[in-house]
């Protein structure tokens, strides 16, 4: 089996009112057994809806896929016994304690916390001194770890981890992806998503989706790589102003907002663009202003397919 | 198995760890039995009445004094006028009345037969029903006492059986009432089926609220596990809550039970069973915790007090009202506990009822494993 997640053309559409929402226009990838594949995209994307039907708790409307082999509407219960769930809400038992809920999916799957506790240790160890508390009563940060032991503790085949990453804070979630990438060493293969752009790298492969649409699937250097442009960041004393005159000059493409600078494409590339926008600026009494090329991000390349 | 025990373990966690509910679980039933109990047990305890002595012999005078000396009466007036009595009926003060025709002591003693007119105000049925009944028991406790005397010989008590006080009883304003209820079978009624329904009807529903259901889905668990487990809990502490019941109404209030106790405890713990079901199949049918909450209260509250029989009796109601209370598991219920509780008749006077009963549980149980969604919406 050289697929652990196969996706053929999936749709999912929904009753809202009077109105039809389609969530997903017929989605297809595949995903490589060991691999770690990201879901990158905003919310409202379609990413729940594709993890709820990979999961088989939701039915697609149309279109086909299969989990370790099986199919997710016709196998669903031995989809069940080989995959682990996190979904994107925190989804264990608030008055439950922290190693009650352990055991109690532990017991679920038929096994116990012994029995595979190397798996999970790494990241029980950070929750272990709060075994005793209360669920409901932990921090964001070790609710995941948690709810990821939770998902863990049978030793599944494929993890589903949906938005893991949301309102967590930053050194959390970087140590969520470092514990991600050893789980992989482990030979579980991952299906993530995260709205968050920057995890995007740490993934072995993605999937950008907006709208129930896939936009591009590659190694993410692929797709940063493939960016059709150069790319120039530039700032000034004055951003904002500085927004406006780009945008009023004649050579730029795009220039957008990102971080504390701006992003910025020219029209024609020829070798004295970088000049004329310099004279051009200071004309219109910018300081301090600096101009640089840049390789693209992932956000830079979703800012360009979305065009 | 393992599962079994760990999933039932977690259930009572849950319970446990959540005060409120649990405060309401035991303190419902508790309150409903005393509040239910007492505030019936003190209308009957020195209710007024007029007393009406046309015969003023010393057999009137004796029943009188054991009419004023038991702890349910208290005589407001004794009058020669009968217009008095009706005025004091319309006034709602007193709630009985007892008419001594004339030559009462005479006709016993002559014509070995007298009569006697108990008239009850009718407008609070269950008021009234007791109310004679305890007027008729104490004359026919002193016609035992005192016209046949255990020391007589079996002669002379066939001939004493001979001397008869017949109590003519009449309702005001509701002649037509029937049947002397008590309440401790339709409060056990009641009570249980609204505990039951309601925790677990929550409980499924909560799992889908808080998004646990998520989990739980994906994984191998079996749905029959799951509503097995969850109505495990409940079921212990309903079985709790009967006995609380059942000592309360034994020794707070005095009912006995007539019946074997062993047999009303399986009834009630197939109606427990039935009304976990019925809870059941609102949880795996309702998407929140308020829906399952507020159907479980319209939908058996409303339905159990009317239909049940123990406050509005089921003969008179029209035919198609008889009809529906048929499907109310809490009717069977009442019938069955009355026989036994107040009754004390066995299994051969019930196992119809009980199997009404039985029925409806596998009915209930059957759907709400069919309705178990094993996906999302």
């Amino acid at each position: 089996m050289d697929y652990s997640v196969e996706v053929k053309n999936i749709k999912k559409t929904y009753q809202a009112g009077k109105e039809i929402v389609t969530a997903l226009h017929g989605i297809s990838f595949d995903v490589k057994q060991g691999e770690l594949f990201g879901l990158i995209g905003p919310d409202g994307a379609g990413k729940t809806s594709l993890f709820r039907i990979l999961t088989t708790v939701l039915l697609p409307d149309g279109g086909s896929a299969t989990v370790n082999g099986f199919d997710v509407v016709k196998d669903y219960k031995k989809i069940r016994n080989c995959v682990g769930y996190m979904p994107g809400k925190f989804s264990l038992y608030q008055d439950l304690t922290v190693e009650e809920n352990l055991s109690f999916f532990a017991t679920l799957f038929n096994t116990t916390i012994e029995e595979n506790y190397e798996l999970i240790k790494d990241i029980y160890v950070q929750i272990e001194p709060f075994k005793t508390r209360r669920a409901g009563k932990l921090s964001g940060g070790m609710k995941q770890k948690l709810a990821l032991s939770c998902a863990l503790i049978h030793k599944p085949a494929v993890l589903f981890l949906d938005e893991p990453t949301t309102g967590v804070d930053p050194v959390s979630r970087k140590e969520f992806w470092e514990m991600l990438k050893r789980l992989k060493q482990q030979g579980i293969t991952i299906v993530v998503s995260t709205p968050y752009m920057d995890e995007a790298t740490l993934c072995d492969r993605i999937a950008l989706i907006q709208q129930g649409k896939i936009l591009s699937i590659d190694k993410p250097e692929k797709i940063t790589k493939s960016f059709p442009h150069q790319l120039y960041a530039i700032k000034s004393a004055e951003i904002y102003q500085l927004l406006k005159d780009v945008n009023a000059f004649e050579n730029s493409l795009s220039c957008y907002a990102f971080g504390e600078y701006l992003h910025l494409i020219f029209k024609e590339e020829h070798d004295n663009r970088e000049t004329d926008l310099l004279k051009f600026l200071k004309m219109r009494d910018h300081s301090d202003i600096e101009l640089k090329p840049i390789d693209a991000s992932i956000e830079d390349c979703f800012i360009e397919l979305l065009k | 198995m393992k599962q079994f025990i760990t999933f039932v373990r977690k259930e009572f966690k849950h319970v446990f760890r959540d005060r409120k509910t649990l405060l309401m679980l035991f303190g419902l039933p508790i309150v409903q039995i005393v509040l239910f109990g007492f505030a019936l047990t003190n209308e009957i305890k020195n209710s007024k009445i007029v007393v009406l002595d046309y015969s003023k012999d010393n057999v009137t005078r004796a029943i009188i004094d054991e009419v004023e000396a038991s702890q349910y009466f208290e005589i407001a007036t004794e009058t020669k006028n009968i217009q008095e009595v009706e005025a004091a009926f319309k006034s709602g003060k007193i709630k009985s009345a007892i008419i001594f025709p004339s030559n009462f002591g005479n006709d016993l003693l002559h014509l070995h037969k007298a009569q006697v007119q108990i008239i009850a105000d009718g407008s609070d049925p269950n008021t009234a029903t007791t109310l004679t009944n305890y007027l008729s028991s104490i004359i026919q406790g002193y016609q035992q006492q005192h016209l046949a005397s255990p020391q007589s010989s079996p002669e002379a008590r066939g001939n004493s059986m001979s001397f008869q006080i017949i109590p003519e009883m009449r309702m005001l304003y509701n002649p037509e009432l029937k049947g002397a209820h008590n309440f401790v079978p339709g409060v056990m009624a009641l009570v249980l089926m609204l505990v039951c329904v309601m925790m677990t009807s929550i409980s499924i529903v909560r799992e889908k609220e808080l998004g646990t259901m998520e989990v739980l889905l994906v994984s191998p668990f079996k749905p029959l596990l799951v509503i097995l487990s969850k109505a495990m809990p409940y079921l212990i502490l309903s079985l709790v809550n009967l006995i609380v019941i059942l000592l309360l109404s034994v020794f707070a209030l005095g009912l006995p039970i007539n019946g074997s106790v062993v047999l009303l405890f399986l009834v009630s713990t197939l109606y427990i069973i039935t009304a976990l079901s019925l809870g059941l199949l609102i949880s795996t049918s309702t998407a929140s915790q308020q829906t399952a909450m507020l159907l479980s209260l319209m939908g058996m509250l409303l339905p159990t007090m009317l239909f049940a029989g123990f406050m509005f009796p089921i003969e008179n109601m029209p035919l198609p009202l008889q009809i529906i209370s048929n499907v109310v598991p809490a009717k069977w219920f009442y019938i069955i506990v009355k026989s036994i509780m107040i009754k004390g008749l066995g299994i051969a006077s019930i196992w119809k009822e009980t199997l009404i009963l039985f029925g409806m549980t596998m009915f209930l149980l059957a759907l709400s494993l069919k309705k178990f969604n094993v996906r999302l919406a």
